[in-house]
């Protein structure tokens, strides 16, 4: 029987090209740091990975990416539903702005981020007057990640909205469903797979971003250290393997909450494939 | 077609090793293409307007002097991050960093002979700036003096630290006021630290940073900075005052030839001529008009007016020099970990 990857002729020099390509953009570098930090002990790399500043730094990188990413996923499928399924003047523009934190150094997003939300900022004023500090706080780095990740939610729902078969919502509809539950039983499950690929993405481009963070984190020890800023405060000790054992921690947290959101899609599509 | 796939992958796995081993080499040959017309002076941030003035004329008298036509580079960062760029292989001919802490570093690294602090006059420190205060016009907060900075009203901006090298002037600086103040108890003196550092709203990443949170975001009171960024902020805008404390500390930005890479390139005539100009009368001016303080005497009472007054220490009377106060006072672990520490 001939498998489907083998219609392309080629194959094994295809994959050949692939390991290549992989080994050199992506395996090499991230050898490198784990050699980095493999000249250190056991013993020292537990103690750097495990200090209270480490720790608080993670727990910070990872919750305000978690909350960022949420935020993303509920107004990420609202922009996504709005932009494919609603007409209105400027859906053109607005869709092609969605791509632009993509596009923005994240230094000059952070800038600008900053200028807007401290005390007497244009919009800070109005989170200062309700109480919420909205820059050099944990607000103000989710506000930063939410801005950086709102692309990935949008463009992972867009295509497969847009795809989806018009005749099962007639059918739905016919049957006797209302708008809700047409929603919640046959458009939402179709959706619940690219949101969290979506979710994923924007999850981990929050856990290691810092270009547009630091701005408006800051800085302030043991407050708001973003983990990405722990690794340069190391590396501006020339303490090469301290940054390089908390990348690893970092990049293994990554890794461990990427490939659980991956199995989980996986058992969904094998579920709804039987 | 087994075969086939298999020494691909195999092949494929092979080069990318090759690659990995090369590596090295290869960061060092692509700096090199910049041939031997060419000079690099790795420098920090807020040095650039002054080397930009300072190459175009030492090109000239270069040229004067042996005839060659040398094409002067500049490479500006934060001082820490220029210094391990030359460490990875960036061929810098010449380093003039914000520490000598960042030039020890390089140092180590076996690029700059140990000894390269004596290679100079002045501590290998042509020139050198301070650190003061500036406040918004009228000084409405009515700051003179570093205790007004521990005020319950007072909000001040700095950088961090652990990641720019000009805050760690200012922390020191704060520190030595402090250790005057209290006759040395140590306790005190981290206590009136940490009372400092709770008034500050935000650590930026680098001095420049800090700049922009100050003026243009209009955050804090009191901005602690570097003397020459000061002035060259008051150059541009009128809303602002310098403050000179009592006292402050003498910074002094540090110079070296890179030895290993002005060998390799043959670049040594130059690169010492490069930084010697840099103590010559027409140096010293050029460095005085971007607001450094010339060593040399005559050219200082020349400028003295735009200068603030106030009474200089130096990191090695007071803290026995940087390694030692890198050590103690911004390692981790160290007093700026240990104010913060509950």
């Amino acid at each position: 029987m001939l498998r489907l990857g083998q219609v392309i002729p080629g194959g094994g020099f295809a994959l050949g090209i692939v390991f290549f390509y992989l080994s050199l953009l992506i395996f090499l570098p991230l050898g490198a740091f784990v050699l980095y930090a493999s000249g250190m002990s056991g013993e020292s790399f537990i103690r750097q990975v495990t200090d209270y500043r480490m720790v608080h730094g993670y727990m910070l990188s990872f919750g305000c990416a978690l909350a960022a990413a949420v935020i993303n996923a509920v107004f990420g499928l609202l922009l996504a539903w709005v932009l494919v399924r609603y007409n209105f003047p400027g859906k053109r523009l607005m869709d092609g702005l969605i791509d632009l934190p993509f596009a923005l150094p994240t230094a000059v997003a952070g800038i600008a981020l900053t200028t807007l939300y401290v005390e007497n900022g244009w919009l800070g004023q109005f989170f200062y007057a309700a109480g919420i500090p909205s820059a050099f706080s944990a607000v103000g780095i989710t506000i930063a990640l939410i801005f950086v990740g709102i692309p990935f939610v949008v463009r992972s729902v867009q295509p497969v909205l847009r795809d989806l078969d018009g005749s099962l919502e007639e059918a739905a509809a016919i049957m006797g469903a209302g708008k809700f539950l047409t929603f919640r039983k046959v458009i939402f499950p179709e959706l619940v797979t690219p949101l969290i690929s979506g979710f994923a993405l924007a999850f981990a481009r929050g856990i290691g971003e810092y270009g547009s963070v630091v701005f408006i984190a800051g800085n302030m020890p043991y407050e708001t250290e973003i983990a990405p800023l722990l690794i340069m405060t190391k590396l501006e000790q020339f303490d090469y393997q301290a940054a390089a054992a908390v990348a690893i921690v970092m990049l293994g947290m990554s890794l461990l909450v990427l490939l659980i959101l991956n199995g989980y899609q996986h058992y969904r599509l094998q579920r709804l494939g039987a | 077609m087994k075969w086939w796939k298999t020494a691909s992958v195999a092949l494929g796995i092979l080069t990318a090793i090759g690659f990995a081993g090369c590596g090295s080499e290869q960061a060092a040959s692509n700096a090199d293409s910049k041939g031997a017309g060419e000079f690099l002076n790795v420098s920090y941030d807020p040095t650039r307007e002054f080397y930009a003035e300072f190459n175009q004329v030492f090109t000239g008298e270069w040229k004067k002097e042996s005839g060659q036509d040398v094409e002067f580079r500049q490479s500006n960062g934060g001082s820490g991050k220029q210094a391990r760029s030359v460490i990875e292989g960036l061929e810098a001919d010449v380093v003039t960093l914000a520490l000598a802490y960042d030039v020890d570093e390089i140092a180590q690294a076996g690029l700059i002979d140990k000894d390269w602090l004596k290679k100079f006059p002045d501590n290998s420190a042509p020139y050198t700036s301070t650190i003061v205060f500036l406040v918004r016009k009228g000084n409405p907060k009515n700051i003179h003096d570093w205790d007004d900075l521990v005020r319950d009203d007072v909000k001040i901006v700095t950088p961090n630290p652990k990641t720019s090298g000009g805050a760690r002037w200012n922390y020191l600086a704060a520190w030595e006021y402090a250790r005057q103040k209290f006759n040395g108890d140590e306790t005190q003196v981290k206590g009136f630290i940490k009372k400092l550092f709770q008034n500050v709203v935000a650590l930026d990443s680098g001095a420049r940073g800090a700049t922009t949170s100050f003026v243009q975001r209009g955050q804090g009171d009191v901005l602690i900075a570097w003397e020459n960024e000061a002035l060259i902020t008051l150059k541009d805008s009128p809303d602002y005052e310098i403050v000179a404390p009592s006292l402050s500390i003498l910074a002094e930005p540090s110079v070296a030839v890179v030895d290993k890479v002005v060998d390799k390139k043959g670049t040594r005539k130059v690169a010492e001529a490069y930084i010697n100009y840099l103590y010559s009368e027409n140096g010293q001016e050029i460095a005085a008009k971007n607001f450094y303080r010339p060593r040399n005497k005559a050219v200082f009472e020349k400028y003295k007016g735009q200068f603030p007054e106030l009474k200089l220490f130096t990191i090695d009377d007071a803290f026995g020099g940087w390694t030692k106060a890198q050590k103690e006072h911004f390692a981790d672990g160290g007093t700026f970990d240990q104010i913060y520490q509950k």
